[in-house]
């Protein structure tokens, strides 16, 4: 079933289009990331599906409703970029605000004040909190309902690695219960296992919507590979390995995904000559740079 | 039911707001130093002496009320609009309205509470000091409720502020300028034409409505009937000042209440 409904949606302040024409859905259970650099639309996407801002043209329809309707506000949660609780409230107390307001029983709050790890300071006041723990209320409130709809913007920013980890986890439960997941992010290596599909958005366009795998396969942009000798061999191993010297002792080289195995046995059988490897295969840089500028990439 | 945990979360953070202590303290203590030191001029006069309290109550309150008013509403919105809450809080399924209407509902029992913990130490300090006996209590119930709706006045201008300004710093710049002029410069500026006219047309046909057009001088001709105030007010008659003042002070709150759920609606979250 069809959560979120985005149909050829454009929003323009005055001259400055900044969503263009963009058809987006989630389904029930979906975990969809929403990419793209500072000022590609995101979060105006989003706050259009939420019916902060109004759309310009197109249609967007949440669980079949308009977006600022009852029905539909009713079914979303949302997290903001940037949202500063009430310094003078405690936790608990924001919290069980949230939940009245969506007519739940307070328990259900504690609930979730647990299940983000704040129940040892829920008795605190939020001024004392730091950046990673009011992102978790927010986060929690965004979780009252459950929702059927959670629109996450930059969920992990300020979160360490293992509460990231512990918020994808929160993520895969939401989905598996049904919550469509629309959550927004830079972080390209977390988003891999976590999500069902990648749109990335450029200068109000979305480029691209589907699975990371087949992103990359699709971009078939090369995997780098950097090998280290030492100041006098490098240039032997450049002339063996070809490639290209950077800071005198390492040679860089790119391939693609079907020549990766055969060189890296290559580069071992150089033995002593190679004293470190470095692979990274394409970064969420270059494939947003190669989403957002294609036809760059074909020269 | 959204309005109530909208004032009920109000009430919680006012409960910890400096400025809802300081009201509260200010309130405690120039009502008390009133009404014990308002009484020294009449000596043992046969008048009222919770009628004197109340006089230098009044003059008073003028001056704090507005004050309050202004402080507990300048960051209401624009605090929130900076925070982000207010983005947050609209996504949830309630409307501008109900939100302004749960902010007024908090404040104004703030407000009164104030007010009231105010002229209750009046009222036992008056009795403590002549007896209970010959007082009239219905000018403390009129002050009372009138402190309310200049209360009310002046929460709505400042959410008024709050919602246009958008940023608290600038809001709280803007409030004590209006609190200044509609206590302060308001009443120079008429004193001033009223010099200048010397007895003509504004004095007899201008003035009176003006000055029932201001909320905070609407309070002072309604508390203060039998003081030169209302004879200031002469072209309306007595009788036409006081009902003028009245309405002003009914029509103050709705119109300053309706002008800030004009400006929530167009502010963007």
């Amino acid at each position: 079933m069809t959560i979120l409904d985005i149909k050829n949606a454009s929003k323009s302040f005055g001259d400055l289009q900044t969503v263009c024409d963009v058809s987006l859905d989630l389904a029930e259970g979906e975990r969809v990331a929403l990419l793209g650099h500072n000022g590609a639309g995101k979060t105006t996407l989003m706050r259009m599906a939420l019916g902060l801002t109004p759309v310009t043209s197109g249609r967007i329809r949440v669980l079949g409703a308009p977006p600022g309707s009852r029905k539909a506000r009713a079914a979303i949660g949302f997290l903001p970029e940037s949202v500063a609780f009430h310094g003078a409230l405690t936790g608990r107390e924001q919290l069980h605000h949230f939940a009245r307001l969506k007519s739940i029983k307070t328990g259900v709050a504690d609930d979730l004040l647990e299940r983000v790890g704040l129940t040892a300071a829920m008795h605190r006041k939020i001024r004392t909190y730091s950046k990673g723990m009011r992102q978790r209320i927010g986060l929690a409130q965004a979780l009252l309902g459950p929702p059927r709809l959670a629109l996450l913007d930059e969920p992990t920013s300020g979160l360490d690695p293992i509460s990231r980890h512990e918020f994808y986890d929160i993520v895969d439960d939401l989905a598996k219960n049904g919550t469509a997941v629309l959550l927004s992010s830079h972080a390209l290596t977390e988003l891999e296992t976590r999500t069902d599909r990648i749109a990335i958005m450029s200068k109000g366009r979305l480029l691209a919507n589907d699975s990371l795998s087949a992103l990359r396969t699709t971009a078939r942009l090369p995997i780098k590979i950097d090998v280290r000798a030492t100041a006098d061999t490098a240039a032997r191993l450049a002339k063996n390995l070809g490639g290209q010297r950077i800071n005198g002792c390492t040679v860089s080289l790119e391939v693609q995904q079907e020549e990766k195995v055969s060189l890296l046995g290559r580069i071992t059988g150089l033995g002593e000559l190679v004293k470190d490897i470095d692979v990274t295969p394409a970064s969420l840089e270059a494939l947003y740079r190669h989403y957002s500028v294609p036809d760059q990439e074909e020269k | 039911m959204s309005v109530f945990t909208i004032a009920r979360l109000e009430l919680l953070i006012a409960r910890r707001n400096m400025w809802v202590a300081t009201s509260l303290v200010l309130m405690a203590l120039f009502s008390s130093v009133l009404t014990l030191a308002g009484g020294a001029p009449t000596g043992t006069l046969g008048v009222d002496p919770l009628l004197i309290a109340i006089t230098s109550i009044t003059t008073l309150s003028v001056y704090l009320i507005p004050l309050i008013g202004l402080l507990l509403s300048f960051d209401a919105i624009a605090g929130e609009a900076e925070r982000g809450t207010l983005a947050l809080n609209l996504t949830y399924p309630l409307s501008r309205g109900e939100i302004l209407l749960g902010k007024f509902t908090a404040h104004l029992v703030v407000l009164g509470f104030a007010v009231a913990v105010g002229l209750a130490l009046t009222a036992g300090l008056t009795i403590w000091k002549y007896g209970s006996a010959d007082l009239d209590y219905l000018p403390l119930l009129k002050l009372y409720a009138t402190s309310l709706a200049l209360g009310a006045a002046f929460l709505g201008i400042g959410y008024t502020v709050s919602a246009l300004s958008r940023a608290p710093a600038v809001a709280s710049g803007v409030v004590i300028v209006i609190w200044l002029i509609c206590v302060v410069l308001y009443d120079l500026g008429l004193l001033g034409a009223l010099v200048a006219d010397d007895g003509g047309f504004f004095t007899k046909s201008v003035f009176p409505w003006l000055l029932v057009a201001n909320p905070a001088d609407a309070f002072r001709l309604v508390n203060m009937p039998d003081v030169p105030a209302s004879s200031l007010a002469g072209g309306l008659g007595a009788a036409g000042a006081a009902s003028g003042a009245a309405a002003s002070l009914l029509l103050w709150p709705v119109l300053a209440l309706f002008f800030a759920w004009r400006a929530l609606r167009k502010t963007e979250a």
